[in-house]
């Protein structure tokens, strides 16, 4: 039996970064994998790297990271909706402009994912879909068919996915799965402050646990306050409901939300 | 006619998006910048029928399709329209592109209904061409704005949020205060929660003649696509079934040309470029969809060397 921890969307919360770590720390698992977007919405984005580097954590590049690596104008999320993009702007200029060039070196070295092999099951980990870097893979939008089309053309049994930032799980059968395995770094528009992570374990079959972070939220937001980053991102994670970035959000999603 | 000199050919790397022209090119409206020249009096292409859809829909099932969206004409003037969505809710998220004017408290409970029970998300687009009655009757017809409007409504009050479609008719620096117009006219009429997507406007069909000085190019070249993402295009992940055949996309639906085959399974083929409507999704990428190009398309595929 191999268990993994899997963790993505960090987004500069390095307080919910620690927790979590601490939480895998007491856990036996063979390593941890963060699949993308180290910054974004929070505050000293420098924080979560030494975290990530001690804990021996094995990251793949999101878009974000991507972004910040290459000096790229904006974070690739694609928004089209101009509030939207404000916020978008001040996200990404703020970690852009915090993030030591040490730290964009080290992102620029990472992998844009990452194959395993364990007992003949395939995992392919990567940040938002094998295809591309910034394809939203939402539960509500990713049909069977097509996820199985996704694990062919990767040659895949098992994908694991963050980039949306809500968690899901589909057993396709077969021993396929896709695992979106939430965010660490806000949360997910559920009305309550939790963040998420998942466990892996293969064994005969495979089982994925879904993992609440309970962290010390309002430091964070005091933290952020601080920095005088947005009152709508200090919202988000004082409440849990997304107050920006809207626009991506399906039917199905959008409408569980506040806003 | 368009002139053919050398037109690039691009190949359907994957079906992503089944379009289904349910209505054919019915409307009971007649929008002055329709891009299929779809309205009342309009039968070049007709309704098809719940077993043609079905088997549409099953065959880009067996392809692991991502999307499926009907459009038109005017989808909900078909009389099975709600068994098509049910049917097609089964297989992948769905899209109804609609003037919203026929979206009565009956359908709008019975596709409040079906998304309750539905795995994937269920998109009602709207169009609205302008926040005022006055802007948008203009341009779609008298009357439309009240009965679109009101269609919205019914649905936000079912939270089955309407996603409403703009078609971009302003100048750049009017961008920030029209859109919060139309955000404030929602929210006042009872879509509390407004959620919009912008289209570019269509140099095709009636728009053609409704703007002038356009610039023309005559096709996509190959010399065109040095480094373009082939994905930003419809052709490359698209399909649309109609009743007379399978087309390379929805906006090439007046050429003959652009018609690859009697099912989805034989019209998998690749299309040159050749028509202007091709430089038009060249130029604008793929804004169909319900996501932006942007977000499909101007990206950095993980690198397969890397896996």
């Amino acid at each position: 039996m191999t268990r993994f921890a899997l963790i993505g969307g960090l987004y500069s919360n390095w307080r919910a970064l620690e927790t979590a770590l601490s939480d895998i720390a007491q856990r036996e698992v063979e390593a941890t994998f963060c699949l993308g977007d180290l910054g974004a919405f929070g505050p000293y984005p420098d924080r979560v790297f030494p975290l990530l580097q001690q804990a021996g954590v094995l990251c793949v590049q999101g878009n974000y990271d991507n972004s910040l690596a290459g000096g790229l104008a904006d974070c690739q999320c694609g928004y089209t909706d101009p509030r939207d993009n404000h916020f978008a702007r001040l996200s990404y200029d703020y970690t852009f402009r915090n993030t030591s060039p040490a730290h964009k070196e080290w992102l620029r070295t990472l992998p844009m994912s990452r194959r395993l092999e364990v007992d003949g099951t395939r995992l392919l980990l990567c940040h938002a879909s094998p295809r591309k870097i910034n394809e939203f893979l939402w539960e509500s939008t990713s049909p069977d068919g097509f996820l199985r089309y996704l694990l062919d053309e990767a040659d895949a049994d098992v994908l694991c996915v963050t980039h949306s930032g809500i968690k899901w799980h589909r057993d396709l059968g077969g021993g396929r799965h896709v695992v979106n395995v939430g965010a660490l770094g806000r949360p997910e528009n559920d009305g309550t402050p939790v963040v998420w992570y998942a466990l892996l374990t293969i064994g005969r079959s495979m089982d994925v646990e879904f993992v609440p972070i309970h962290y010390n939220h309002e430091a964070l937001a005091a933290d952020m306050h601080a920095e005088r980053l947005p009152s709508e991102f200090i919202e988000t994670i004082r409440s849990g409901w997304w107050t920006t970035c809207l626009e991506v959000l399906p039917q199905k999603e959008r409408a569980r939300g506040r806003f | 006619m368009d002139t053919v000199t050398s037109a690039a050919a691009i190949d359907l790397r994957h079906l992503d998006n089944l379009w289904i022209q349910v209505s054919g090119t019915r409307c009971n409206i007649e929008c002055r910048h329709c891009f299929n020249n779809s309205g009342p009096r309009e039968t070049s292409f007709g309704l098809m029928t719940l077993d043609a859809v079905s088997e549409a829909i099953a065959a880009a099932a067996a392809r692991g399709v991502r999307e499926i969206y009907f459009t038109g004409g005017e989808p909900f003037l078909h009389p099975q329209l709600l068994e098509m969505v049910a049917c097609a809710l089964t297989v992948a998220p769905t899209t109804v592109l609609t003037n919203g004017t026929l979206i009565s408290d009956r359908i709008a409970d019975t596709l409040a209904a079906l998304v309750v029970d539905a795995r994937y998300s269920l998109e009602v687009r709207i169009s609205l061409d302008g926040y005022t009655e006055e802007m948008n009757d203009a341009i779609r017809g008298p009357g439309v704005f009240r009965l679109a409007l009101a269609g919205a409504v019914r649905l936000a009050r079912r939270n089955l949020l309407p996603l409403i479609t703009v078609v971009r008719t302003w100048d750049d620096d009017d961008e920030l205060a029209t859109l919060a117009a139309f955000v404030r006219v929602l929210r006042d009429a009872g879509c509390d929660r407004p959620r919009l997507k912008l289209l570019p406007a269509l140099p095709l069909g009636r728009e053609l003649t409704r703007i002038a000085g356009l610039e023309r190019d005559e096709c996509v070249t190959t010399a065109m696509l040095e480094g373009f993402d082939r994905d930003l295009l419809m052709c490359s992940n698209s399909r649309l079934v109609t009743d007379r055949g399978v087309w390379v996309c929805p906006l090439l639906v007046e050429k003959q040309d652009a018609r690859l085959g009697p099912t989805l399974d034989e019209a998998a083929s690749s299309y040159e470029l050749r028509h202007q409507a091709c430089v038009t999704c060249w130029r604008y990428g793929t804004f169909c969809g319900n996501v932006s190009a942007d977000i499909e398309g101007s990206v950095i595929a993980a690198a397969p060397e890397a896996w």
